[in-house]
């Protein structure tokens, strides 16, 4: 199998890298919306994942590799064997980064009778799907604004639930389906259902860089690892393992990290300045700076962590306003500069 | 290499075609591929035959039919083999079997996104996305795509601007070749079998300096080109021509070669001397929004940094060679470009999956009681697994019908069709023929609706036309694809006589509303100056007509849809304002200008139409 490009060679893209960082150090924060044109590393930071996260533990045996620490939350088959009195083992296990490509078919995605056992011994039995492979990792929708609607729906639904429920004659199977979902895509292309926009907790607008030496940087490094896969890549072993130590230290972090109540107030303050409906936008916003202050290895969470999260939480949750034609980044900027005061020196 | 070493001077586009097949024969995976469009299918065909004899005894070659099955793309458990032998018989997929050679799009411009997807998955990671069946272990597909870009052939030279390669294909492919016409393809290839397996097993040794890295960075900018893919694949491009002639280091000529292969067909815009007027880059295409009018002067100061003079030489050697390639007109044109247009699979215009009328793009579970149309062959192949089980259940339920029956289908594994079809717009043009809108330049008028007319020919919208004079409105032209019909219509129509807006304004709305039936967006256009002087029911007297036509352009508000008024009087009128406002249309008063200002002032005042419900 041909290595990934390391995450820690992209260069530039700083707030898309951040993002999905955050999410690997608190998966609750929701999921990353790209939003970008072609050619701008979009897949490669998620096709990197799974060589730059620390890998997770599983229970040994387990088609959907439960969490051996979750207690309430495992499913059906790991709760049956630890009633059975079996004492389930783990091992450690690469975070899954799963697909799902547009046009997909409902059964692949949610799974569907196992067709070789029921061809070949006239069994009934499950067959998991993309969403139980994506279980505790990360989701991949490319061109997402694209994705059927009867997919979305699919998806809201999981998302909401974080269980995926398979209903169909004698198969009747739910099992834990929580993941990180990356959507990607061209918003000159389509549009997103605003119902699954509000599920992303992030979004970022990655652009091509102008900076002339970036861009040759971004060649240069891409031409390394054309020539020479493994050896580009074990340059970089260094940076990502760095990362990965970061995040452990950061989710080890997370539960200690408190919230000032001032932080609160000013959070709740800014998405009343720019009119974002519901509290999904508060809470994606107090997540993510909290899962920055712990990434940054910071004591508690400060008013700048707020600050830098704040373009990224709220970006795609304001309401669309056809008379304005500033662009929502800037909205949010003049909104975090008015409410929160210019930044600290 | 002579042909190597004249790389500065403009390459034929049958030799561009060779090379880029030279290119592609030295390292598949590495290069992406090709969109190939071609006049006639059979030079792209020709083109195609000339590559393979390039490629090493045996290496693959497989034809993705557009209508292709997940199992037969992907691979997967084979269905009647496993039935037939009672065991899991796996089969393999065309892309784990296009492993190291080719893979050959047919109508590539019409993928689906589905197909588009799963291919530009495939490219970028070089294994087969892994179904759900029993195949742990990833197989290798890394192939070279060559996408066969038919819609010229289709359509001549008038082909739909929508009907594109989808970019999230051209952008994973080095070349966007336009074979031409009259082929001398392949017949004398610059490069025989030989030279092209001297040039693989020499090609991962071959290094290109960071100097030339940056060469090829900053052409792609200066031309406009925004994915970075754009250079990257230049360099992969000059690296592979350099092995063809036999060096391990990349020297300029080939940089050169490879920028107007790679480069050439990409270029957005022409590299600006001065960066005096950034709207030229705006307007040639959508470039990101922080790109700013600074980038020459960059390109241009960062080089002198490292390399004064010959870095830039080397930069302007580039852009002069890029430029000399481009076919004249070309540049500006950025629609004209392959790699713009609409990204994935498809047609522009939103196309509406879910209805009840279109091409089938997929099935879906569920009650065709509901309204949908059953795929029977879907629905018995969702059966077929159960039978066994479902046969033993029925004997042992003591069901006795039921086991009788030779095929048991259950509700559960109804299948319907997903159909998609294309969201057209209607647009219909509502023209004031009256005295008084002839006495103001009813030329420019009718200049501008054929214009109008030439556009939604383009877009292939379906256009109307109604004119109105004297008594009454009359439909000229109900809603046709037929264009000539409309011009010819148009170019007969009278002036003179009173001004029935009222009526006219009904006769739109009456049109709109059927058109919407049919699952089309409307547009209503009128070219008027809105003094109204016939009412409702054919009698002259100004008051009332105007009270009417209000009344009716009250009504077309209500029913929603498009609209757009141009004022024909000498200077913007109160009146014709208010009639805009009522009927809920954007207002464009008639410059002072010929047909094509108001042709711009129409195409600036349509908004983006709406998506269709999906």
């Amino acid at each position: 199998m041909r290595v990934a490009f390391p995450f820690s060679a992209i260069v530039g893209q700083e707030e898309m890298k951040r993002a999905i960082l955050l999410t690997a150090v608190d998966p609750t924060i929701g999921g990353v919306l790209i939003l970008g044109h072609r050619g701008t590393a979009k897949s490669t930071a998620v096709r990197a994942l799974p060589a730059l996260l620390p890998q997770m533990s599983v229970v040994t045996g387990c088609r959907y590799g439960c969490d051996p620490t979750a207690n309430g939350r495992k499913c059906s088959d790991c709760r049956a064997r630890e009633l059975s009195g079996e004492k389930l083992r783990s091992e450690k296990s690469v975070v899954p980064v799963v697909d799902l490509p547009l046009g997909a078919t409902e059964d692949r995605v949610v799974g569907a009778l196992d067709l070789e056992r029921a061809l070949t011994r006239g069994e009934k039995a499950y067959e998991p799907g993309l969403l139980a492979r994506a279980h505790r990792g990360y989701l991949y929708v490319d061109e997402i604004n694209l994705l059927e609607d009867h997919l979305v729906d699919l998806l809201l639904d999981v998302a909401a639930t974080g269980e995926n429920v398979v209903e169909r004659e004698g198969i009747s199977v739910r099992h834990p389906a929580r993941f990180v979902l990356v959507g990607s895509g061209n918003p000159e292309e389509g549009d997103l259902r605003p119902q699954l926009l509000d599920r992303f907790g992030l979004s970022v607008e990655v652009t091509t860089t102008t900076d002339l030496d970036e861009r040759v940087e971004v060649i240069k490094r891409r031409d390394a690892f054309d020539r020479d896969p493994d050896g580009f890549s074990s340059r970089w072993t260094d940076a990502d393992a760095d990362s990965r130590r970061r995040i452990e230290r950061a989710r080890k972090k997370l539960d200690t990290l408190k919230v000032p109540d001032t932080l609160l107030r000013e959070s709740a303050r800014l998405c009343a300045a720019v009119g974002t409906d519901g509290v999904r936008g508060e809470l994606a916003l107090l997540r993510g700076a909290r899962a920055l202050a712990a990434y940054d290895g910071a004591r508690q969470v400060t008013l700048e962590h707020l600050r830098t999260i704040a373009p990224s939480a709220l970006r795609h949750r304001l309401r669309r306003n056809v008379l304005d034609d500033v662009g929502s980044t800037a909205r949010i900027a003049r909104a975090v500069s008015e409410v929160l005061g210019a930044p600290a020196a | 290499m002579t042909l190597l070493a004249d790389a500065a001077q403009a390459l034929d586009a049958s030799t561009r075609a060779r090379l880029a097949a030279a290119c592609i024969a030295v390292d598949p995976a590495l290069l992406g591929g090709a969109v190939v469009r071609a006049p006639r299918s059979d030079i792209a065909e020709h083109w195609l035959r000339a590559l393979r004899g390039l490629l090493p005894e045996g290496t693959a070659a497989r034809r993705v039919p557009l209508a292709i099955t997940d199992d037969r793309l992907l691979g997967g458990l084979d269905l009647a083999m496993t039935l037939a032998a009672g065991r899991p018989m796996a089969e393999r997929g065309l892309l784990a079997a296009a492993d190291g050679g080719l893979l050959i799009v047919p109508c590539a411009e019409r993928a689906r996104e589905a197909l588009v997807a799963r291919l530009s998955q495939t490219m970028d990671t070089g294994v087969v996305p892994s179904r759900l069946s029993g195949i742990t272990e990833p197989s290798a597909a890394r192939f070279a795509l060559i996408a066969l870009d038919e819609s010229v052939a289709a359509d001549g030279d008038d082909h739909a601007a929508d009907e594109r390669v989808a970019e999230a294909l051209s952008d994973r492919v080095a070349f966007l070749l336009e074979l031409p016409a009259e082929s001398s393809l392949g017949t004398e290839s610059a490069f025989d079998a030989e030279q092209i397996a001297a040039a693989r097993a020499l090609m991962p040794s071959v290094r290109a300096d960071d100097a030339v890295i940056a060469s090829a960075v900053s052409v792609a900018a200066a031309f406009g080109i925004v994915s970075l893919r754009a250079p990257s694949f230049a360099i992969r491009a000059a690296r592979a021509l350099a092995a063809l002639d036999g060096r391990t280091r990349v020297g300029d000529e080939d940089l050169a070669t490879a920028a107007v292969l790679v480069l050439g067909p990409r270029a957005t815009q022409v590299p600006m001397a001065a960066p005096a007027e950034p709207e030229a880059s705006a307007d040639a295409s959508p470039p990101p929004p922080e790109r700013d009018d600074a980038e020459p002067d960059d390109v241009d100061d960062t080089r002198d940094e490292h390399d004064p003079m010959t870095q830039r030489e080397l930069d302007e050697m580039l852009v002069r060679a890029v430029l000399a390639a481009l076919p004249a007109g070309l540049v500006l044109d950025a629609a004209s470009s392959p790699t713009r247009g609409r990204a994935a699979g498809g047609r522009a215009g939103g196309d509406r999956a879910g209805g009840v009328r279109g091409r089938q793009v997929g099935t879906r579970r569920g009650d065709p009681r509901a309204g949908g149309r059953l795929d029977l062959i879907e629905t018995l192949r969702a059966a077929a697994p159960w039978q066994r089980l479902r046969r033993e259940a029925a004997r042992t339920a003591d069901a006795l019908p039921r086991a009788e029956v030779k095929v048991q289908v259950r509700p559960d594994d109804f299948r319907l069709r997903r159909l998609m079809e294309p969201a057209g717009t209607t647009a219909i043009f509502v023209v004031d023929a009256s005295g008084s809108a002839a006495l103001h330049r009813m030329a420019e008028a009718k200049g501008a609706v054929e214009l109008l007319l030439a556009d939604s020919y383009a877009r292939r919208d379906e256009v109307a036309l109604i004119a109105f004079r004297g008594a009454g409105a009359e439909v000229l032209l109900p809603p046709t694809r037929a264009i000539a019909a409309a011009k010819r219509a148009l170019a007969a129509l009278p002036g003179g006589g009173g001004t029935p807006l009222a009526s006219a304004i009904d006769r739109a709305r009456e049109l709109a509303l059927q058109a919407r039936r049919t699952g089309n967006d409307t547009v209503v256009v009128f070219l008027t100056d809105a003094k109204a002087n016939i009412a409702r029911d054919g009698t002259p007297g100004r008051p009332q007509a105007e009270a009417d036509a209000l009344a009716s352009a009250q009504a077309l508000r209500a029913a929603r849809g498009t609209a757009l008024l141009i004022d024909t009087s000498p200077r913007p009128s109160e009146v014709a304002q208010r009639m805009a406002t009522a009927m809920g249309a954007r207002y464009v008063a008639l410059p002072r200008t010929d047909a094509a200002g108001i042709h711009a002032a129409v195409v600036a005042a349509i908004p983006k139409l709406p998506k269709g419900a999906a």
